[in-house]
């Protein structure tokens, strides 16, 4: 019991740390899932199955593809602005006349 | 800040929280304790109200009150995301126009086969199992919030199988945007019964039943489904404004 607590407990140190050494957004939405994952596995072990649920529910699932889906949008946006010139079809608003 | 500062702060900052920590979890009961007066009262209290999942007991029933503060906070973050995330005139002009030019391709280029097909396998198996962890919330592990998720992510298996266009006919945003403050309104109403019936507000009026039972617990199981269907309805609407931001006018 104890050393399965030590190894749920350093996987998720580890996973955390995972986290804040990624410095692409998009692959750390990814590194977040596992995260989430290794805590979800860390609330089963200690016994708490309806938090391990959540966690798993929305730390693996909901958040990283929030984050992903902001990410990606945010990178749309900064790709428009910093290519006015040449208009990509793919961007809103990129395709207007300027005057 | 230079680099540096910075990371001095970080650390002096990393130990004061690990001081801190440690400090408030030397107070806790050991792991696995015998003597956990809280577990005693919160235990005793479940099984006078015959609810076999006594953190739902907790949730919905001893500690009602703080759960409709958490649900109001998910309403609150819904209805902010979606004033800020929804589209201006402009962008969805030019969405449109951009469809008319350039279909978007079905089924998307980049999905597998495999993909599809388990997508599409798990979308009924998912909805159920939502469903089911809803329904079961006052006996077994899970309850309202656990299975809203669920119910909620399944739909969007469509999406991740590539049929982003099927994801958007069913409308799932517009059904959400009704279950969620009905949701909310449920548990809300339920409240006022039981201070209509108990003379406290959120107070357990309905009969027990057997312990165990489909539909024992009181209020605990209607108050999990008022749950269930708020969150089920607020994460497809905050989903769902996040995805039109990026695939109907981020791109085609």
């Amino acid at each position: 019991m104890t050393a399965l607590l030590a190894v749920s407990l350093t996987v998720v140190l580890l996973a955390g740390l995972g986290v804040v050494m990624t410095h692409d957004p998009a692959a750390q939405c990814v590194v977040l899932g596992v995260f989430g994952l290794s805590l979800g596995v860390l609330f089963m072990v200690v016994s708490a199955p309806d938090v391990a649920l959540s966690q798993i529910a929305v730390g693996t699932v909901v958040l990283p593809l929030m984050v992903l889906l902001a990410v990606r949008r945010a990178a749309q946006h900064t790709r428009a602005e910093q290519d006015p010139k040449h208009p990509d079809p793919q961007r809103p608003g990129s395709d207007r006349d300027p005057s | 800040m230079s680099r540096g500062a910075r990371g001095l702060l970080a650390v002096a900052a990393a130990l004061v929280l690990a001081g801190l920590a440690v400090l408030a979890c030397t107070g806790l009961a050991p792991l696995g304790a015998t003597r956990h007066p809280y577990r005693d009262r919160a235990v005793d209290a479940a099984v006078r109200h015959v609810t076999a999942n006594v953190v739902s007991s907790v949730n919905f029933d001893q500690r009602g009150l703080d759960t409709l503060g958490e649900e109001t906070i998910l309403l609150a973050a819904t209805a902010g995301a979606t004033v800020l995330l929804r589209p201006s005139e402009e962008e969805r002009r030019a969405g449109r126009r951009r469809r008319d030019v350039r279909p978007s391709a079905h089924p998307p280029p980049g999905v597998l086969a495999v993909t599809r097909f388990t997508g599409l396998v798990l979308l009924p198996v998912s909805l159920v199992l939502g469903a089911d962890v809803v329904a079961h919330g006052a006996i077994t592990p899970g309850g309202g919030f656990q299975g809203g998720v669920v119910l909620a992510t399944a739909v969007h298996l469509m999406f991740v199988s590539g049929d982003y266009p099927a994801l958007q006919r069913m409308r799932p945003v517009s059904l959400g945007e009704w279950l969620d403050p009905v949701g909310a309104a449920g548990y809300l109403l339920i409240g006022v019964a039981g201070l209509a019936a108990g003379g406290a507000y959120l107070a357990d009026v309905l009969p027990g039943g057997t312990f165990t039972d489909l539909l024992s617990a009181g209020t605990v199981p209607l108050l999990s489904a008022a749950v269930g269907v708020e969150v089920a309805g607020g994460v497809v609407v905050l989903l769902g404004r996040f995805l039109e931001q990026t695939f109907e006018i981020g791109e085609a």
